[in-house]
């Protein structure tokens, strides 16, 4: 008994060593090499997850991201216990007033959200605005509608019952579809609105994109949206959608990316559906980092501090931005990039700005 | 000082209180731990309460029985009637689909053809299927029962309550079996031994004698896996539809307490994340009532 006392106690004592050792060792090696925490949205994790590694193996700084949702982002941040977080929807005026201390926002990346179907051999399938408002509320339940043929001449609809496909848990790709919906559709704007997850008029929940997309898959007739950077990845069939010029646009890197060319405000909050760009695909949408503008909080050290904007300045320039096409995510058009430049350089420390 | 050297009365005092010591640190390492189980319980059920309370505080009792469920900022309101319906509605059904099936499987292993090859392999297979994550029977469902079940002409693609409770009852058909076995093997040889003495045949012993001396046990192991059932949360997300509407028939989509809590807990905050923790707390307490009449029913028959 006595040795099993010595035993634990050695243990503890060990412990506590090692531990008060960490922290020295942490505080000296802050000048060599710091420790980036991160945490947020889903939807632009692939980007994140590539270029954050990217960033440690060329420039020494350790990042760790962890895709808990936007939702957790902001909380994380709001409990400051990571350097930046990253949400898919930006904080509106009474969000920014809650938080402790002033935010400002990042974007990043631009994504989009496709109309996934499943009809063999029905290929480049156009919905006009009138069509996703109808089939969405579930006015049209049947895929040889009128309206539909109307609208898609040619195309060799079938006598098959629609059937909706939603995410059942929350997220920045249902807020992007729905904030879409809501610009197109005053009856969807009354009924149902804009939000993470939304009390749907019809249609059935799956978990995830990659749920929506295997129950599209799955499911003849079936219909739904899902994040742009999965559906390229899987080359799953998307529909054409009307944008705000009339015109029929394809979901492509370069038609998301033009939907960011328009005017963007100086602190980047907006959402880009329905953009007014011709060439652009409607449904697109901005992805922020977060943080706080002053950085001297919570007893930070400076380098820690310097070390966020650097890599956040990194972030947005052309080298990070370059790779976002690999994991199917549209770049900042050069105007968002530089209003991105200009909010980092507006951080501070103690008052003073930390990049030039 | 080597203990062999010291005189006998003092070696046997020596003992003595070391048997006394480690009897002491036993007990108290004993105590330690079930008091460490009592926390944890306690303050999960304060946790639940406490997370609850804005949901409860808003909506009040109406929360139980309202089927409102809109998140949309501006519209919020939360109610719990759809997940309660969904979770009560598919776990009896379940149970209700795997009663047959494990009750012969039960008598089958137990009695039948106890101690036999093909009894020892059944129950192997038996116990291979509580071992199956759920997330297997969710991939199972979705990619071969529902494809079966689109051809026989279900409506909803497949998706449902009845799918859902179907893959419920095979999930829970291990725990009413082997249970129900154990006790049925445990009935005294004597007892059936005296009835087929009297001249009964070997139903009238299953029936007359194994079963209602195994009562407490088979009903245990029914309320056990209905439990179980309650709790279930990855194969009914699956398949179950994530409507969160109160289901209109036994085809119909619908949601599960347990499924609704996985989906929407990573993007929830404030009212909606309290809802989440109040809908927790409610499947707390009617896992906990059904636990409490199961000990009731065991008690009274035992």
């Amino acid at each position: 008994m006595k040795n099993l006392a010595l035993l634990i106690l050695t243990v503890f004592i060990l412990g506590a060593c090692s531990n008060s050792s960490n922290k020295q060792g942490g505080e000296k090696a802050g000048t060599s090499k710091v420790t980036l925490t991160a945490a947020g949205a889903t939807f632009p994790m692939p980007y994140y997850n590539m270029v954050f590694k990217n960033y440690t193996s060329e420039f020494g700084t350790l990042l760790t991201y962890g895709g808990i949702g936007s939702g957790g982002g902001i909380r994380s941040l709001t409990d400051k216990v990571v350097d930046f977080g990253a949400t898919d929807a930006y904080l509106s005026d009474a969000k920014l007033a809650e938080m402790p201390a002033e935010v400002v926002h990042i974007p990043t990346v631009l994504g989009a959200v496709v109309i996934a179907y499943n009809l063999p051999g029905v290929d480049g399938l156009k919905l006009s605005n009138e069509l996703l408002e109808k089939i969405f509320m579930g006015e049209i339940t049947n895929w040889n509608d009128a309206a539909i043929k109307a609208n898609n001449e040619g195309l060799a609809l079938p006598d098959m019952e629609i059937t909706f496909v939603h995410r059942s848990d929350g997220s920045g790709t249902t807020y992007i579809f729905s904030d879409y919906m809501t610009k197109i559709s005053t009856k969807w704007a009354d009924a149902v609105g804009t939000g993470k997850s939304l009390q749907w008029p019809v249609g059935m929940g799956a978990k995830g994109n990659p749920g929506v997309a295997g129950t599209i898959s799955q499911t003849e007739g079936a219909i739904g949206y899902i994040g742009s950077e999965y559906a390229f990845a899987q080359k799953i069939q998307t529909a054409l959608v009307q944008n705000s010029a009339g015109n029929y646009i394809e979901p492509s890197i370069a038609s998301v990316s033009a939907a960011a060319k328009g005017e963007i405000p100086a602190d980047t909050r907006i959402m880009l559906t329905n953009s007014a760009d011709p060439e652009s695909y409607p449904i697109s949408g901005f992805t922020w980092i977060i943080l706080y503008k002053e950085q001297n909080y919570d007893g930070r050290a400076k380098d820690q501090a310097l070390a966020t904007v650097t890599f956040l300045d990194w972030l947005v320039s052309a080298d990070a931005q370059g790779q976002a096409e690999k994991v199917h995510y549209a770049p900042l058009p050069d105007a968002a990039a530089e209003k991105a430049k200009a909010i980092l350089r507006s951080v501070t420390f103690d008052g003073q700005p930390l990049l030039k | 000082m080597e203990l062999g050297k010291l005189p006998e009365k003092q070696f046997s005092q020596l003992l003595k209180v070391h048997q006394m010591n480690s009897d002491k640190i036993t007990k108290g390492v004993l105590l330690l731990s079930s008091f460490v189980i009592l926390f944890v319980a306690g303050g999960m059920i304060f946790s639940l309460v406490e997370g609850a309370i804005p949901a409860l505080k808003s909506f009040g009792l109406s929360f139980i029985w309202s089927n409102n469920w809109n998140p949309t900022e501006g519209k919020e309101n939360y109610g719990a009637l759809p997940f309660i319906a969904g979770t009560i509605i598919t776990s009896v059904a379940a149970l209700l689909i795997s009663l047959p099936l494990s009750f012969s499987v039960s008598l089958f292993l137990g009695e039948y053809y106890r101690g036999t090859r093909i009894a020892k392999i059944l129950g192997t297979m038996v116990d291979l299927l509580a071992g199956i994550p759920s997330i297997v029977y969710g991939l199972w469902g979705f990619y071969v029962l529902r494809p079966l079940l689109i051809d026989l002409g279900l409506p909803n693609q497949g998706f449902g309550i009845f799918t859902a409770s179907i893959i419920l009852a095979i999930m829970i058909i291990p725990y009413a079996t082997s249970l129900s076995n154990e006790i049925i093997t445990m009935v005294p040889n004597e007892l059936k031994e005296a009835a087929y003495s009297l001249g009964a045949t070997r139903s009238e012993v299953i029936f007359n004698v194994v079963v209602p001396s195994a009562r407490s046990g088979i009903i245990a192991g029914y309320i056990l896996s209905f439990g179980r059932a309650l709790g279930e949360t990855m194969a009914v997300t699956m398949l179950i539809g994530n409507a969160n509407i109160v289901p209109d028939g036994f085809f119909s989509t619908g949601n599960t307490m347990a499924s609704v809590i996985a989906n929407q807990f990573g993007e929830a905050d404030g009212l909606k994340l309290s809802s989440l923790i109040a809908i927790g707390l409610l499947l707390f307490l009617i896992t906990g009532i059904i636990n409490a009449i199961g000990k009731y029913i065991i008690k009274r028959m035992g």
